[in-house]
């Protein structure tokens, strides 16, 4: 599986994205720049965490309008995979690449903390080696990431199964204590329509050695490699 | 010309920093004070003299970067 990372001024997990890849496929990615309208062709796409353009005017706003998110907009359409994780997310979100908005935390405060998601569905490329239903734990940390969408949107999405993963208690319950941000229906992760765009706000790339406190994460990269190699 | 571009959350749009402005101004001795939303104020310069176009043109900058339709509106004002 070959893959590009995208780099836009202020992003900070593309080195920790990196290392996740290059873990389970023994491949450096390619890093492309956000100035970059066009790069080689690549397997999968992620755009990682961080603080692009310093979060002016919206989180991931101005790095949704740049030249390689074009590229990505168009590749996407022709059905190449996106891994949006983080502000990623927000900007995959705001590129129109995924449904719904990331707005600020419910309680204004930045959370950086382990979590524990329930995967919704087995069925994706991202997550065919988890179980539907299973709790993972992974680490998150952001002050946006407060997942919302108007009633229509959040009635398609959960009709057509566009939820990949929700905050959950430990034990898997769905409710508000295991949620850290107000996410509406405690999304922590979507799909596009053709579940070849994942977004979610936690940091499996943070979870793939047991010496940094958990490998939670490694399955979700294990399974791009065996759908996509 | 000079525009002004107000942004704000739409309505049922949860606002925690407008809810959060507004228990401070309790707290502080305005209890006069209810619902608050805050949003974002926004002056653009613009090369351009007819009204008409310069609508049009910031209307597709609002909807293109400024504004995030899903949860926000946006209002323009073009002054002299």
């Amino acid at each position: 599986m070959k893959a590009a990372i995208l780099v836009f001024p202020g992003s900070n997990r593309e080195g920790d994205v990196a290392q996740a890849i290059e873990l389970v496929t023994g491949r450096k990615p390619a890093m492309v720049w956000h100035g970059d309208g066009d790069f080689e062709k690549t397997d999968l796409i992620v755009i990682p965490g961080g603080f692009s353009y310093g979060d002016y005017l919206r989180c991931g706003a101005m790095a949704a309008q740049s030249p390689v998110m074009a590229e990505v907009k168009k590749r996407a359409a022709q059905g190449v995979p996106v891994l949006a994780i983080c502000n990623g997310f927000q900007i995959a979100a705001e590129a129109g690449l995924l449904p719904g908005v990331l707005m600020r935390n419910a309680h204004l405060k930045f959370v950086c903390s382990d979590v524990h998601l329930k995967v919704e569905t087995s069925q994706s490329l991202f997550t065919n080696r988890y179980q539907a239903g299973q709790v993972i734990k992974v680490p998150v940390a952001h002050a946006e990431g407060n997942y919302f969408a108007d009633a229509d949107t959040l009635k398609r999405i959960e009709d057509r199964g566009q939820v990949a993963f929700r905050y959950c208690a430990p034990d898997g319950t769905v409710n508000g204590i295991g949620n850290p941000n107000g996410s509406i229906q405690n999304i922590a992760g979507v799909f596009n329509e053709a579940k070849t765009v994942m977004g979610l706000m936690p940091h499996p790339e943070n979870a793939v050695e047991a010496m940094f406190g958990g490998v939670d994460g490694k399955p979700l990269f294990e399974g791009l490699v065996e759908a996509l190699s | 010309m000079k525009a002004r571009v107000h942004v704000t959350l739409k309505n049922g749009v949860l606002d925690p920093q407008g809810k959060a402005i507004g228990h401070s101004l309790n707290r502080l001795g305005f209890p006069e004070v209810g619902d608050v939303r805050q949003g974002k104020f926004i002056e653009l310069e613009l090369a351009e003299t007819d009204k008409a176009k310069a609508k049009a043109r910031l209307e597709d900058m609002c909807k293109k970067l400024l504004a995030n339709t899903v949860i926000e509106n946006y209002s323009i004002e073009l002054v002299g």
